[in-house]
């Protein structure tokens, strides 16, 4: 059910990929049931046609995107990113997508816009872990997450269409999904059919549920631990089964040193 | 009892014989699958639960039999409680050996502060302690010359069954079901065993008095 897509390869990235069938069978994505393996059994028959993305809030210019404008609002390239889990395993995905900044241009928000809040489709229907409490895992769903207006607009947060070549999979968060390298997975919200910018930090799912665990900013740092569990290292899936000796140092920030500024003077120890 | 006739020496060999071909085939089974990376994108993970929830399924398979051969009125049934309880250890050590070889993979400093600082492997691990300690003591031998304190030790399996709910429990991130749906089978499978508990706070209280 997905289609090639034409975009600019990223080209000297020596990263070792994680192969295509690991991407699109390990998925955390609740509204598919709360096995790793659910998203994949579950999610085939999602309907991404039609889709409808809502671009709304404090901006000069609101607007929503069909299914086809999705893959027009900016060139498409391709971004090999590390997503580290907030579970302590990690990937190495070939992403395709533009840069959220792309996207936020064209809504032109207004001064008083702080932050941006997404939101993931609410269709019981077709999500059956939103028509039933014991499948979806507790969570209150429409899924939502948010950013600082400084992190949306920073050129490595992408939003995804695609990966490996071609339009994403539903398990992976079809038709369109955010992916913000530098901070924990469950930030990178799947499956988006609102973006609003707004004054204040808005609501997150996982903080909702369990605020001592998991916090708004949500950067991957090796220092702060996860009440339950080390963040120092973390296991990056690749090829290879049980043997595969594959644990490695998480780093700050997950690697991506380069957003650090955006959080100087503040103490991530307590913005965790 | 038609049961308790039909329980005789050759079937329980043959019982036995097809619950050892079924715990080892199916060990073997699955963690082939994941040694060849067969088993799902994380074969650490898949390979972390199954250990996990197979040793929790034999323990409560285990902690049936008393109340079943009394309720049937066939303790020929009693005869395979010592061999799933074995079992339930088996699968428990290969929990933590899964965790100590493949997810932390020997750095063994991390495993003694794992232990110490997060509470929901604490009680897995003093679980898997009680229950070593009872398999060290399962062989006839042990249990003569233990005499009347064995049944005292034994009766342990009870705080173990609470401590591996515990740990199921404080191990998942929201989704609560499974773990509370074991937690209310272990609770009805306790109210079977409610005089023991009475009669050891009886003991406890009259103790301190």
């Amino acid at each position: 059910k997905t289609h090639a897509l034409s975009y600019a390869k990223q080209e000297n990235d020596n990263q070792t990929l994680t192969p295509l069938n690991k991407v699109t069978s390990h998925n955390n994505f609740y509204e598919f049931g709360t096995d790793k393996a659910d998203p994949k059994a579950n999610a085939q028959a999602f309907k991404v046609d039609p889709w409808q993305l809502q671009v709304d809030g404090l901006v000069e210019n609101p607007f929503s995107l069909s299914l086809d404008e999705l893959y027009k609002i900016a060139p498409l390239e391709e971004r090999i990113y590390r997503l580290r889990c907030v579970e302590a395993w990690s990937m190495v995905i070939p992403w395709i997508g533009f840069p959220l900044r792309a996207l936020l241009q064209k809504a032109k928000p207004l001064s008083s816009g702080k932050y941006v809040a997404f939101e993931t489709l609410y269709d019981p229907k077709q999500m059956p872990g939103q028509a039933s409490v014991f499948r979806g895992g507790g969570i209150d769903y429409p899924y939502v997450e948010g950013l600082r207006m400084d992190e949306a607009a920073h050129p490595l947060t992408l939003l995804a269409v695609g990966l490996y070549g071609k339009s994403l999979p539903a398990q992976n968060g079809a038709p369109i999904r955010l992916v913000v390298p530098w901070k924990y997975g469950f930030k990178s919200i799947k499956s988006l059919v609102r973006i609003r910018i707004t004054d204040k930090q808005p609501p997150t799912t996982w903080n909702l549920l369990a605020p001592n665990e998991y916090g708004f900013y949500a950067n991957v740092n090796p220092k702060v631990d996860h009440p339950r569990w080390s963040q120092a290292r973390e296991r990056r899936i690749t090829t290879g089964g049980l043997f595969a000796s594959n644990r490695i140092d998480t780093l700050p920030f997950n690697g991506y040193e380069e957003v650090a500024s955006l959080y100087s003077g503040m103490d991530l120890g307590r913005s965790y | 009892m038609k049961l308790a006739k039909l329980l005789n020496g050759s079937t329980i060999f043959w019982i036995k014989v097809f619950i050892h071909g079924l715990c080892i085939g199916w060990a073997s089974l699955v963690f082939n699958q994941a040694a060849y990376d067969q088993l799902g994108g994380d074969p650490v993970e898949a390979l972390l639960h199954f250990t996990g929830i197979s040793a929790f399924n034999l323990l409560l398979l285990c902690l049936c039999i008393s109340p079943l051969a009394k309720l049937l009125r066939a303790s020929p049934l009693m005869k395979f409680r010592r061999l799933l309880g074995l079992y339930a250890f088996a699968f428990a050590s290969a929990h933590l050996l899964t965790y100590i070889l493949f997810e932390l993979q020997l750095e063994w400093y991390l495993l003694g502060s794992e232990i110490v600082k997060r509470p929901y492997i604490t009680v897995g691990f003093l679980a898997w302690t009680i229950l070593l300690l009872l398999a060290l003591t399962s062989p006839k031998a042990a249990q003569r010359r233990l005499g009347r304190n064995w049944q005292k030790l034994h009766n342990w399996v009870y705080p173990a069954g609470g401590l591996v709910a515990l740990h199921y429990i404080w191990s998942v991130k929201s989704d609560i079901l499974q773990p509370t749906l074991y937690i209310g089978l272990l609770l009805i499978l306790l109210f079977f065993r409610k005089d023991k508990f009475i009669s050891a706070t009886y003991w406890f209280n009259t103790k301190r008095s």
